[in-house]
């Protein structure tokens, strides 16, 4: 009987050292029976990508809150299409003005959660839009 | 899916394709029928890797041990596998994964692949999957396949039956002289780490293991597990130093297996349980499955709850009915 369960990293791309959020996250994603990757600080979108990878991620979650995240989001998205891995489901959050929104969906970020989103909506939102491979 | 895929896949793996070679390690990890055929492709060109396994408690320094450890054989032009097994939550099933912190220096070299493995209710220190996933790595040519244990207790034993030369981490200050006589992880050791040995305890933890070793008669091949002492990580020069002594502890003890022809024992040893395994999985899996879906398994336990039968009877009726007698 096959028992599929989601892959998930999270990832904290760049100069920014508070984990903090990035750990809440990990251990709210564990508690949803997901099975969590954890990278820690200060990792290069590189690093993010090939780690994806090799982990078999159904989705990554970038974390930023150094106001960087026009750079180093969408570089993890082509990086993984130039590994010819872009079924894997790339969302962000941290502390991100509305009016990038666009810019990172255009960039195929498929979600961004800022402060006074809910655990739960996250979850959900990964629950209705990612398919567990 | 037909054989003709199963051998594609097979190929693509054994010429290093990372994302064949993960996701067949999660296909197996999540029981998805047809998995295991893509093994029998593999298993052929397994056997070329020394596989080298990393036990001992949480936080003792495993995973940082494995970072040096691929920073060394990298230098020697080695190509690396390294599996990290962490628990999974028996209320959510869910995991966390943090091992590869460690590791992340190593993420863009292509000749290094990390896979994470969560537990999923094994006991044993690693994961059902684990034995296969070695497997796949050796098929893809690694030379050293690095296999992480959960922080283990006493008991956590698993790891003998998968790997070459087992490493029991250990660091000072965690319980008295009796500790080292009793049974169980201590016993599986071919060599043993005293780790963060800056700190104090570490000439009483070295001397307990020294008598230990002391009242062995005889070890295997006449390999007597040395330990090795590893300091500050911080104070490069020293910790280099151990590092490569350690290294050539694990070298030697590969080589004195070969040597003395006892490296043919592990991988019997290995195979015996992957054999029994894979006679669970077949034979036993699908009886049980079948027990559930018809309803029979609760019937049973209802009987047992009325005491109107016994587990033995109810286990000799199943076998009576599922197992010819040739």
């Amino acid at each position: 009987m096959a028992e599929r369960k989601l892959r998930i990293m999270v990832a904290k791309p760049g100069l920014d050292g508070h984990d903090r959020g990035a750990r809440v996250l990990a251990r709210c994603f564990r508690d949803a029976g997901f099975e969590v990757i954890y990278t820690g600080c200060h990792q290069t979108p590189e690093q993010i990508a090939a780690s994806a990878v090799q982990e078999d991620v159904d989705v990554v979650g970038l974390s930023c809150l150094s106001g960087a995240h026009r750079y180093l989001f969408p570089r993890v998205v082509e990086l993984l299409k130039e590994s010819e891995a872009d079924d894997i489901t790339v969302i962000g959050g941290g502390v991100i003005p509305e009016h990038d929104f666009q810019m990172l969906y255009d960039a195929g970020i498929k979600a961004v959660f800022t402060p006074g989103a809910t655990l739960d909506s996250i979850v959900q939102w990964i629950h209705d839009n990612v398919k567990i491979q | 899916m037909n054989d003709e895929e199963n051998i594609k896949k097979a190929e693509k793996i054994r010429n290093g394709d990372i994302r064949t070679a993960t996701r067949l390690i999660r296909n197996i990890e999540n029981n998805v029928p047809g998995a295991k055929s893509t093994i029998k492709h593999l298993f052929p060109f397994t056997g070329k890797a020394h596989v080298v396994g990393l036990t001992g408690a949480p936080g003792a320094g495993k995973s940082t041990l494995i970072d040096s450890f691929i920073s060394q054989y990298r230098k020697k032009d080695k190509k690396i596998g390294a599996l990290l097994v962490d628990p999974t939550s028996p209320f959510t099933g869910g995991a966390i994964l943090g091992d590869r912190v460690r590791l992340q220096r190593h993420a863009e070299d292509p000749d290094v692949f990390v896979r994470s493995l969560a537990t999923r209710g094994a006991l044993g220190g690693l994961s059902k999957a684990a034995g296969d996933a070695i497997h796949v790595m050796d098929a893809m040519g690694k030379d050293v396949i690095l296999v992480e244990t959960v922080g283990t207790g006493q008991q956590e034993v698993e790891i003998m039956n998968h790997v070459h030369t087992v490493i029991v981490v250990l660091v000072p200050g965690m319980g008295d002289e009796v500790q080292a006589i009793k049974a169980g992880i201590l016993e599986v050791a071919d060599v043993f780490v005293i780790n963060k040995a800056d700190r104090n305890g570490t000439g009483k933890l070295y001397r307990e293991l020294m008598h230990m070793l002391d009242m062995a008669d005889s070890f295997p091949g006449g390999w007597r597990p040395p330990i090795i002492q590893i300091g500050d990580m911080f104070e490069k020069e020293g910790f280099g130093k151990s590092i490569e002594e350690l290294l050539e502890n694990v070298q030697g003890h590969y080589e004195n297996l070969v040597e003395k022809e006892l490296l043919g024992d592990r991988i019997r040893r290995k195979a015996v349980v992957e054999l029994n395994e894979a006679l669970q999985s077949s034979i036993l899996a699908p009886i049980l499955e079948t027990l559930i879906a018809d309803g029979e398994m609760d019937t049973m336990v209802d009987k047992l709850l009325k005491k109107k039968s016994d587990p033995y009877s109810c286990a000799e009726e199943i076998a009576k009915k599922y197992l010819k007698k040739p």
